[in-house]
C-alpha cells in the first residue's frame, strides 16, 4: 500500500506539470490582459508594465521563466495586489479558508451521515420525508441566497452574532461563514448517504447478518455504513479540495481573508501570476484528496487492490 | 426583550474588544471603522490606481498641496508658493514643522525622489502620465531620456522646491493634490526597496501611518505624532475594511460595525431613504456616464441616426425610476461645477419627451430605417447590475425609434478589450475626473487612446490645442466650449447621466462634508459619543 | 426465531406494497408538477400580450398583483411572470442537456476506467485529476471564443466540466462490483467486457448515479448563471432561473418577490426531480426486479 501511496505522489509530477502547462496558455489566449480596464493606458506605458512583467518576451520564454521559478518556489508578484507575492498571499488566507472549510466538512459528515441514515432506516415515513425535504433545500437554496439571509437574521435582526468581518478569529465571526459552508454539504452528503444505504439494506450480506440475529444497530454501524459510504467518499476528495479552499461568496458576503475570491478575482483581474498560483495549489490539493480517498476506499473494501 | 438582550451582549463585547485594542495606546482613543469599498492593490503611492486605495494612501500621505473637507485644494506641505509670469515655474516653500512618521524631516529631495521614481520606466507605474506636465517627464517615462536629473523638479534647497513645466498648465496645481505627486521617503524606500510599503518598514508624511495590513481583512492606521497638524487630529486610529461586497457592508454599517462606508447597495436606495435617511449621503461627482459612438461602424456615421439615438434615451426615466440614487441627467459631455467652464448641452434639451421621440422617429426615416427595416444596433456593456438595468431600458426606447438592439454583457477586462480594438457599435463608458478640469473630459475626444468611439475632428482638436497653450483662463475655457459645441452638435458620443457619491455616514462622524471629489480625509474628522 | 422471521417478512412486504403505492404516488404527483411546471415555461408565454422585453415604466419593481403583474415586475419594470417563465425555459433545457452531458461522460468513462483499472484506471483518473485542476472560468471563455456563442453550447460546456464527479463516483462502485461473483461468473461465461460494462456494471452502479444526478441538476442550473455574470451565458432580455435568483438576492429586503417566485420555481423543480429520482431509482434497482 505504501509501495502505491508513493509511487501515486511521484505520479503527481507530471500531473501537476500538464496542469500548469495547460492552464498557462489557457489563460493567456483567453481575450483580455492584466492591464485592460477602465481606463486604457498610452502605449509607452503599457510598455513599461509589459517590461516589468517580463511580458514582452516570446510567449514560450515567459513559460519557462514561469516554470523556472516554481522550481525555486517563487510564484512570482501578484499583478493586482501589487505589495504581496502569490506566496504571501495564498498562505496569509489559505489557514483561515482551511479552517472553516475543515469545520463546514466535519459538520457536514457528521450531520450529513446522520440525517442520511435516519432517513435511509425509515424509507417512506413522515420523518424520511422531512429529513430530505429539509436536504433539498439546503441544495435548492444556493449559498449567495443563504448567506444573506443568514447574516440579516443572526447578523442585523437578532443581533446575536457579528454581521460580518473576521475580528483576527474570534468565534463569533466563524459561525454563520462555516453553517453556510456546511449546509450544503450537509445537504449533499445526507442525499448520498441515504441512496447508497437504501441499497446496501437491501443487500445479500445484510440479509445474511440479519439472519444471523445480529442486532439492527450493529448491522448498519459495523456492516451497512462502511459500504454505504463509498459513493460517499469518492464525492469527499473533490469536494473538500474545494471547500477548504474557501469560497468567494461566503468570504464576499461575510468578510472573510480566504484565498477562495482568488481563484474568480484573479481569473476576472487576469491577474497571470495569482491564477497561475491557485491552479497550481489547488492542482496539488486535488491530487492530494484523490489519493486519499482513493487509499480510504482500499481499506474500506479489502476487496479493491491497488496493483 | 431577547434583541434587547442581544444588544447589550454585544455592545459590550464590543466595548471589550476597542478596551483591548486602546490599551496599548490611549484609554479615551478613538478609532474609525471605514469600509473603502475594495481591497487595495498597492499602498506605494506610486502604484495607486483607484479610489479605494485612494482613502487609505490619501491619509497615509500628503503633496505639495491637499484638501480640505470640501475637496478644496489648500496648502499641504508648501508653506507657499510663487507662479512665474508665464505660468511654467512654480517655487515652493516647504513646512519645516512637519516630518515623516519616523521623526525625520521632510525635505524637497523627498519629492524631487518621488517624482523621479513614479517617472522612472523601470517603476512601470500607471499613472505616471499624469505628470506629463513636467519638463521631460513624458521622454523620461518613454526611456527617451536616461538622465533622471533633467527632470524639471528641483530642490533649490532643503525646503525649496522648484518644478518648471513642459508648457503653462492651468490645472496643474490641482494636479499636485494626487497621489503621483507625493513625496516618497528616500530614506527608507533606498532601505527596503520594492518592500518598503509593508507595515513596519513603511514610514509617512501625513496625518496618519502604518500599522497593520492584512490582506483581504484590514488595514490599520495610527496617527503620525511628526504630522505638522497632529494637534488637531481627534482621531487616533483609523481600520480601513475592503467591503467588496455593497449589500454586505450595509448590513455590517446597520450592525453598527462601519462608521463610514464608501456606496452602498443601490438596489437598496428606497429602503435605506426611508429607514436611514440621515445616514444615506448622496452627493454630485466630477464625472460622466456616457455611450460612445463607433465612428469606423457605416450605420453610425450618418448624424441622423446618432442624434436619433441620443435623443430618444429618456434621460429623466433613467435617473428618476431605472437608478433612484439621484444621479442628474447629463446633456453635456462635461459635467457641471467646474468654475467658469460652462457645459455646452445637446441641442434638443428641455423638448418633451414625446416630441423628441417624433422628431427621431422622423429622422430614422429619412436615414431609410422603418419598422419592417429596423436599425439592428449592437450594446454592449461590462456586467454589473445598474450597467445591465440602464441597457435595457434603453434597449427599450430605441424600439420606439426601428432600433433591434442587441445586449451584449461582458467582464471587466473582455469588455475594455474589446472597446480598445474597436469591437463594438454602442458601448458603455464613464469617466471620472483625475483634476477638476473640462480638459480632463473633452479630451476623451481627442485622438487620445480613451477615445473609444474614434471620434476624430479636425476643428476640435485644432481649439483643444489652442486652448492647451492658452494663458487667460477665460479664453482658455471659451475655446474648450467651442470645441465641446462642436462634438454636442455633431453627436459625438450620448451623455447619459452625471455620477453621484454615494457613502455611508454613521450619525456619530463629524466632520465628513460632501464634495464633488468625494475626497474625505480622515484628519477633518471626528467621532461623537 | 421462525416466527419472528416470518412476521418480519410479512410486514416487510406489506410494508413494500405500500411503500411502492406510496412511493409510485410521489413519483407520480412529482411527475406531472414537472411536466406542468415545463409547460407553462414553454407554452405559458404564449398566451401573454406583452413580450419578454416590454417595459412598464410606471410599474418598475412593484410589488405582486400591482398592475396585473402577479408576480410583481423586475427593478425594469418588466413583467416578472413572463420572465420566470421565460428563465425556466433556459434552465430546464440547462438541466436537462447538462447533465444528460455529464451523464453520458461520466457514467461511461468512470465505468470503463474502474472497469479496465490497473494502468488504464490510472491514466484515466489522472486525466480528471488534471481537469479538476483546470481554472474553469478560462477554458469556459476558450471554448466560447472557438467555438462562438451559442447557448447550445454553453449547455454542452457546462456538462462537460460537470461530469468529474459522476465519473469518480461510477468508477468506485465500479471498483466494488468488478470482485463480485456475478461479474467474474459473466467474465468466466466469456461475455465481452463491454457487454458486462453496458449489462452488470452500469445497472448496479445506477442507485448512486441517479442520486447524484439529482445533485447535478441544481448545479449547472447555478452554474450557468455565473456564466452569464461573465457575458458567456443568456443575454438580456433572455434571462434564467438562476440569473433571476442572483438579481433577486441583491435586493431581497426592498422586493422579496423578485427572490421568492424565481427560488419558489426552481425548488419546486428540483422537489419533483428528487422524488422522481428515487421512484426510478427503485424501478431500476436490479435487486428489487
Amino acid at each position: 500500500m505504501s509501495g502505491y501511496a508513493l509511487r501515486r505522489l511521484l505520479q503527481s509530477i507530471p500531473t501537476l506539470l500538464v496542469v500548469i502547462t495547460l492552464s498557462f496558455f489557457l489563460m493567456r489566449l483567453a481575450p483580455g490582459g492584466p492591464f485592460d480596464g477602465e481606463r486604457k493606458l498610452p502605449p509607452e506605458i503599457e510598455a513599461n508594465l509589459l517590461a516589468a512583467y517580463n511580458m514582452d518576451q516570446p510567449l514560450y520564454l515567459q513559460y519557462f521563466d514561469y516554470l523556472a521559478g516554481l522550481l525555486v518556489g517563487d510564484f512570482g508578484p501578484s499583478f493586482k495586489y501589487k505589495d504581496f507575492s502569490v506566496t504571501e498571499l495564498i498562505w496569509s488566507g489559505f489557514p483561515i479558508s482551511f479552517e472553516l472549510g475543515m469545520w463546514a466538512m466535519l459538520i457536514g459528515l457528521v450531520f450529513g451521515i446522520g440525517f442520511g441514515c435516519y432517513a435511509a432506516l425509515r424509507q417512506n415515513t413522515p420523518g424520511d420525508y422531512l429529513v430530505m425535504s429539509t436536504a433539498m433545500a439546503g441544495i435548492a437554496i444556493p449559498n449567495f441566497v443563504m448567506a444573506p439571509i443568514l447574516t440579516l437574521v443572526f447578523g442585523v435582526m437578532l443581533g446575536w452574532l457579528p454581521a460580518g468581518g473576521w475580528n483576527d478569529g474570534a468565534w463569533q465571526n466563524k459561525v454563520l461563514p462555516i453553517l453556510a459552508l456546511a449546509l450544503p454539504q450537509i445537504a449533499y452528503i445526507a442525499r448520498m448517504t441515504r441512496g447508497s444505504m437504501i441499497e446496501v439494506m437491501g443487500a445479500q450480506f445484510i440479509r445474511t447478518a440479519r439472519a444471523k440475529g445480529i442486532s439492527e444497530r450493529k448491522v448498519v454501524t459495523r456492516h451497512a455504513l462502511k459500504s454505504a459510504l463509498l459513493p460517499v467518499i469518492s464525492y469527499l476528495g473533490p469536494a473538500t479540495a474545494g471547500v477548504i479552499t474557501g469560497s468567494v461568496v461566503i468570504e464576499q458576503i461575510f468578510g472573510i481573508p480566504g484565498i477562495g475570491r482568488y481563484f474568480v478575482q484573479a481569473a476576472l483581474n487576469r491577474d497571470y501570476t495569482l491564477v497561475m498560483g491557485t491552479v497550481v495549489f489547488y492542482g496539488g490539493l486535488i491530487i492530494l484528496f484523490n489519493l486519499l480517498v482513493d487509499l480510504i476506499y482500499a481499506w474500506l473494501d479489502p476487496q479493491i487492490r491497488y496493483e | 426583550m431577547i434583541i434587547k438582550r442581544s444588544t447589550l451582549l454585544r455592545n459590550t463585547l464590543r466595548t471589550a474588544a476597542i478596551c483591548a485594542l486602546s490599551a496599548s495606546t490611549l484609554v479615551s482613543a478613538q478609532t474609525l471603522h471605514r469600509g473603502i469599498g475594495g481591497e487595495p492593490g498597492t499602498l506605494d503611492p506610486n502604484h495607486v490606481s483607484g479610489n479605494w486605495e485612494d482613502f487609505v494612501v490619501g491619509d497615509l500621505f500628503m503633496g505639495l498641496v491637499t484638501q480640505d473637507m470640501h475637496g478644496k485644494t489648500i496648502a499641504g506641505m508648501a508653506k507657499d508658493w510663487t507662479i512665474s509670469e508665464d505660468g511654467t515655474v512654480y517655487t515652493f516653500n516647504l513646512r519645516k514643522d512637519t516630518g515623516w512618521s519616523d521623526g525625520k524631516a521632510v525635505t524637497a529631495q523627498d519629492f524631487v525622489f518621488g517624482i523621479q521614481r513614479i517617472l522612472n520606466p523601470a517603476t512601470a507605474a500607471k499613472y505616471a502620465y499624469v505628470l506629463y506636465p513636467i519638463l521631460n517627464a513624458e521622454a523620461i517615462n518613454k526611456g527617451e531620456q536616461k538622465d533622471l536629473s533633467s527632470l524639471g523638479v528641483k530642490a533649490l534647497d532643503e525646503h525649496t522646491l522648484q518644478i518648471t513645466l513642459k508648457a503653462q498648465t492651468p490645472y496643474f496645481l490641482d494636479q499636485l493634490t494626487h497621489y503621483t505627486a507625493y513625496p516618497l521617503p528616500q530614506h527608507v524606500v533606498e532601505k527596503y526597496g520594492n518592500s518598503w510599503v509593508k507595515a513596519g518598514k513603511m514610514v509617512s508624511n501625513g496625518a496618519y501611518q502604518l500599522a497593520e495590513w492584512l490582506p483581504q481583512t484590514h488595514i490599520k492606521a495610527r496617527k503620525n505624532p511628526a504630522f505638522f497638524d497632529a494637534i488637531n487630529v481627534t482621531i487616533d486610529n483609523v481600520t480601513y475594511y475592503p467591503t467588496e461586497d455593497r449589500a454586505a457592508a450595509l448590513k455590517r454599517f446597520r450592525a453598527g460595525e462601519l462608521d463610514l462606508n464608501y456606496e452602498f447597495p443601490v438596489d437598496q436606495f428606497n429602503w435605506l431613504k426611508k429607514n436611514m435617511a440621515i445616514e444615506t449621503r448622496v452627493s454630485p461627482q466630477l464625472g460622466t456616464y456616457y455611450y460612445p459612438l463607433n465612428m469606423r461602424s457605416p450605420k453610425l456615421q450618418d448624424v441622423r441616426v446618432r442624434k436619433a439615438l441620443s435623443m430618444a434615451i429618456n434621460r429623466e426615466i433613467i435617473t428618476d425610476k431605472v437608478l433612484k440614487t439621484g444621479e442628474i441627467p447629463a446633456y453635456s459631455f462635461v459635467p457641471p461645477g467646474l468654475g467658469r467652464y460652462k457645459a455646452q448641452e445637446l441641442s434638443f434639451k428641455g423638448l418633451p419627451y414625446g416630441t423628441a421621440v417624433k422628431q427621431a422617429q422622423a429622422l430614422m426615416e429619412q436615414a431609410g430605417y422603418s419598422k419592417d427595416n429596423p436599425l439592428a444596433l449592437q450594446l454592449r456593456y461590462n456586467t454589473h447590475d445598474a450597467h445591465k438595468k440602464i441597457a435595457v431600458a434603453v434597449a427599450a426606447m430605441w424600439k420606439k425609434i426601428y432600433v433591434k438592439t442587441e445586449l451584449t454583457n461582458a467582464e471587466v477586462a473582455v469588455h475594455y478589450n474589446e472597446l480598445k480594438e474597436s469591437n463594438f457599435e454602442v458601448a458603455r463608458a464613464g469617466w471620472l475626473a483625475d483634476y477638476p478640469d473640462a480638459q480632463n473630459f473633452l479630451s476623451l475626444l481627442e485622438p487620445t487612446p480613451n477615445n473609444y468611439g474614434g471620434y476624430n475632428n479636425a476643428q476640435y482638436n485644432q481649439l483643444m490645442d489652442k486652448a492647451a497653450v492658452t494663458l487667460d483662463p477665460v479664453t482658455r475655457a471659451d475655446y474648450m466650449q467651442q470645441a465641446e459645441r462642436i462634438a454636442m452638435d455633431e453627436y459625438a458620443t450620448i451623455p447619459i447621466y452625471y455620477y453621484v457619491n454615494l457613502n455611508l455616514v454613521s450619525e456619530k462622524v463629524k466632520g465628513w462634508q460632501p464634495n464633488l471629489l468625494d475626497s474625505h480625509r480622515t484628519r477633518w474628522m471626528s467621532l461623537a459619543d | 426465531m421462525s416466527n419472528a422471521t416470518f412476521a418480519a417478512q410479512g410486514d416487510s412486504l406489506m410494508q413494500d406494497a405500500l411503500r411502492r403505492l406510496f412511493l409510485n404516488r410521489a413519483t407520480l404527483v412529482s411527475s406531472l408538477l414537472l411536466t406542468l411546471m415545463a409547460i407553462s415555461c414553454f407554452f405559458g408565454p404564449l398566451f401573454f400580450n406583452t413580450e419578454l422585453d416590454e417595459v412598464f415604466w410606471d410599474f418598475m419593481g412593484t410589488p405582486p398583483g400591482e398592475g396585473g403583474h402577479w408576480f410583481g415586475t423586475d427593478t425594469n419594470g418588466r413583467d416578472l411572470l413572463l420572465r420566470s417563465l421565460y428563465g425556466g425555459q433556459i434552465s430546464l433545457t440547462v438541466a436537462l442537456i447538462a447533465t444528460l452531458v455529464s451523464l453520458i461522460i461520466g457514467v461511461s468513462y468512470g465505468a470503463i476506467s474502474g472497469y479496465m483499472g490497473g494502468r488504464v484506471d490510472n491514466l484515466m483518473m489522472r486525466f480528471v485529476d488534471i481537469l479538476y485542476s483546470m481554472p474553469f472560468m478560462f477554458l469556459v471563455i476558450l471554448m466560447m471564443v472557438v467555438f462562438g456563442r451559442s447557448i447550445l453550447l454553453i449547455y454542452i460546456a457546462i456538462g462537460a466540466v460537470e461530469w468529474l464527479d459522476m465519473a469518480r463516483i461510477v468508477r468506485g462502485q465500479t471498483l466494488t462490483l468488478k470482485r463480485k461473483e456475478f461479474i467474474e461468473a459473466a467474465h468466466a461465461l466469456g461475455v465481452s467486457d463491454r457487454q458486462i460494462i453496458l449489462r452488470h456494471i452500469i445497472p448496479n452502479a445506477l442507485g448512486p448515479v441517479i442520486v447524484y444526478v439529482t445533485l447535478t441538476v441544481p448545479k449547472v442550473i447555478l452554474l450557468e448563471s455565473f456564466l452569464s455574470f461573465l457575458g458567456l451565458g443568456v443575454q438580456e432580455p433572455m434571462t434564467s432561473w438562476g440569473v433571476l435568483i442572483s438579481e433577486g438576492t441583491a435586493n431581497m429586503e426592498g422586493a422579496p418577490w423578485q427572490l421568492f417566485f424565481p427560488a419558489a420555481m426552481l425548488a419546486i423543480t428540483l422537489f419533483c426531480l428528487n422524488f422522481i429520482g428515487d421512484g426510478l431509482r427503485d424501478a431500476l434497482d436490479p435487486k428489487s426486479r
